[in-house]
């Protein structure tokens, strides 16, 4: 074992010191983790040395602690490429991908700190349940597109033109690492809020139905009383995390904001729509349209629950063992019909059931 | 093949307990240096701009040193108090104070609800939160949805009165280059106010609710054209906008500061005249 070089040559355990301390003199042809080891029931950083290697990301040197020094860490991870949003940490205490942070992007010679996201429940060592989303999520009302066209149906689909679909599309690069969600202060430092609060992913997603030119319900009012728009001081860390760099409060939490202001807080605005014909669907029958099952279940202690399937969508057996995405439907439908010359929603899939299989070694 | 309703659905847990250590954060970088700044910057233009305005006088060079420079703050000055000559001239003959201070409440109300500087002084004096993932200092949180804090919403109103504002420092800039006695030219303090209004100009238009109502409130730009054009135009403008907000908040001080200097005698506006 100690002629191998990509084993740790001083394995040593650590009695884990929450926030450790620099060393004077570390060498820097060694690497040295400090990485949460615990469960629900607690837990403390355990101090693993390894030597270095040369283009490495902090996935690379979990996975070789994994490998040779703690067989049992757990972390969540899949395809190593920033494009499947599992490997969600907190690296020194920056939110990000394990993936896509290189180790020479880091002080040298000092520690790496890995954390499991601190939003979420701790299931085991680096590995957080993050499925607070997906409730979130079920409470955001679907694409609902118009009806089509006599002059559409013959064409065979809807057709947009890409200015259109543009604006929409930035937010399908979403890959829901969570990232924004765990470093939103709202609910990270205030647990309370979860029971009313979306948060930047969901604003996100608010944002890509709200200004897609087909989309035909008014989600505003349910934004303001219902998903906490107004809770977002808009103090961009979750632009700052983003690691498909989407402007989510620039492009999507202010416009919604300012969307808002249309409709709840601006007398000029209200004057124009009540002379102007009303299109879009009320925020009651967009709320009536979401499911009733939402954060409001979020509560401490809590029971175990499953969350409810979508009814008939084949899949082959084994590539699911997650849960699905509940936008999933609504997705499928917009992307079938919006596919003309805009290819309107054909970006990157936001669907989180192909990703939350993604493997947990445990071994 | 099988169906979805086959699989066996992971369970989730609602709740829970969170993982890691219980400390504020575990960021080891400078992250208290941004908030620093920030706190230094906005406390000292406030105590100048404070100082400035209540002060009431030295902020008009007019005719008796050939020159027509007003100071923003004290621009359009429209009370008894102004002094003679600067423009427009006495219209609310009620306000007996600085006129400064009926005029800053606009330039005020368009900054303090501005969604950059929301952002700045969120984080830096409210500490909520003082740097991302550094635990904010507040045992409850209610963002802007409550009293106070939900007159934020007002920002596209004062953007509207700062456009107002724009105009009229605009026309102090062309004012500025009358030499009165002397004729037309160009000097320091012309460039310099020329520089204040342009920057103005645009913090205003890369402002957010003016990114929105020109263009980004459009459902479907393809119907929209021109309000597109609009939008196109002032997106990358609206991703400075932190830019042209700190540039054009130093840049008013130091605009008052030096038409100041002039006014009181402290040093010579040089320029030429045609």
């Amino acid at each position: 074992m100690p002629d191998d070089p990509t084993n740790g040559t001083a394995p040593t355990a650590g009695a884990g010191a929450p926030a450790p301390a620099v060393p004077d003199a570390q060498a820097t042809d060694e690497v040295t983790m400090y990485l949460w080891r615990g469960d629900p029931g607690g837990g403390e950083f355990q101090e693993y040395v390894l030597p270095a290697q040369e283009g490495e990301v902090v996935l690379d040197v979990v996975h070789r602690v994994q490998a040779t020094l703690a067989p049992d860490l757990a972390c969540r991870w899949n395809c190593k490429a920033g494009k499947c949003g599992s490997c969600s940490v907190e690296i020194n205490g920056h939110p990000r991908l394990m993936c896509m942070t290189r180790m020479d992007s880091l002080p040298p010679g000092e520690p790496v700190t890995v954390a499991p996201m601190r939003t979420f429940p701790i299931l085991r060592d680096l590995v957080t349940d993050v499925s607070y989303n997906y409730e979130v999520a079920k409470r955001i009302p679907p694409f609902a597109p118009r009806e089509k066209t006599d002059d559409e149906r013959q064409a065979g689909g809807y057709r947009m033109a890409q200015i259109d679909v543009e604006r929409s599309q930035e937010f399908r690069k979403c890959i829901e690492c969570y990232l924004c969600q765990d470093v939103c202060h709202v609910i990270r430092d205030h647990e309370e809020n979860k029971t009313a609060y979306a948060g930047p992913r969901f604003f996100a997603r608010s944002a890509e139905l709200e200004m897609h030119p087909l989309d035909t319900t008014d989600r505003r009012e349910l934004l303001q009383r219902e998903l906490g728009l107004n809770k977002c001081n808009i103090t961009k860390c979750c632009t700052e995390v983003c690691p498909e760099h989407i402007k989510i409060t620039d492009n999507a939490i202010i416009p919604l904001k300012e969307r808002v202001v249309d409709a709840a807080y601006d007398p000029i605005a209200w004057l124009g729509r009540k002379i102007r014909r009303r299109t879009k669907r009320s925020a009651s029958e967009a709320a009536a349209l979401a499911p009733a099952a939402g954060p409001a279940a979020v509560q401490p202690d809590a029971p175990v629950r499953g969350i409810p399937m979508p009814e008939r969508i084949p899949v082959p057996v084994g590539t699911m063992t997650g849960t699905p995405d509940p936008d999933a439907d609504a997705d499928a439908d917009a992307d079938a019909d919006a596919d003309a010359d805009a290819d309107g929603g054909a970006g990157a899939g936001a669907g989180g059931g192909d990703r939350d299989g993604a493997a947990t070694p445990d071994a | 093949m099988s169906l979805l309703e086959d699989a066996t659905a992971t369970p989730v847990v609602l709740g829970g307990v969170r993982g890691g250590p219980d400390l504020p954060t575990l960021r080891q970088d400078r992250w208290w240096v941004q908030p620093v700044v920030t706190v230094t910057v906005l406390t000292a233009f406030v105590a100048y701009a404070t100082w400035a305005a209540f002060v009431n006088k030295d902020y008009f060079a007019g005719p008796s040193l050939h020159r027509d420079l007003i100071s923003p703050f004290y621009s359009p000055c429209l009370t008894e108090s102004c002094v003679p000559g600067s423009h427009p001239g006495t219209i609310l003959t009620w306000w007996t104070i600085s006129p400064a201070l009926l005029i800053l409440i606009f330039p005020l109300g368009f900054r303090l609800t501005c969604y950059y500087y929301r952002k700045a002084y969120y984080r830096s004096f409210w500490w909520a939160p003082p740097a991302c993932a550094v635990a904010d200092a507040h045992g409850t949180y209610t963002g802007e949805s409550r009293f106070p804090l939900f007159f934020q919403n007002v920002h596209r109103y004062f953007f509207f009165a700062g456009l107002v504002f724009n105009v009229i420092l605009t026309i102090d800039a062309v004012m500025a280059f009358r030499q009165p006695g002397v004729g037309i030219g160009i000097s320091v303090g012309t460039v310099v106010l020329c520089i204040n209004a342009a920057l103005l100009w645009m913090y205003s238009i890369s402002c957010h609710a003016c990114r929105h109502l020109c263009g980004g409130g459009a459902k479907q730009f393809s119907k929209a054209p021109v309000r597109y054009r609009i939008w196109k135009t002032l997106t990358p403008l609206n991703a400075n906008h932190m830019v042209f907000a700190w540039m054009s908040l130093v840049f008013v001080a130091l605009t008052d500061l030096y038409v100041r200097l002039v006014a009181s005698g402290v040093i010579h506006d040089y320029g030429f005249h045609f």
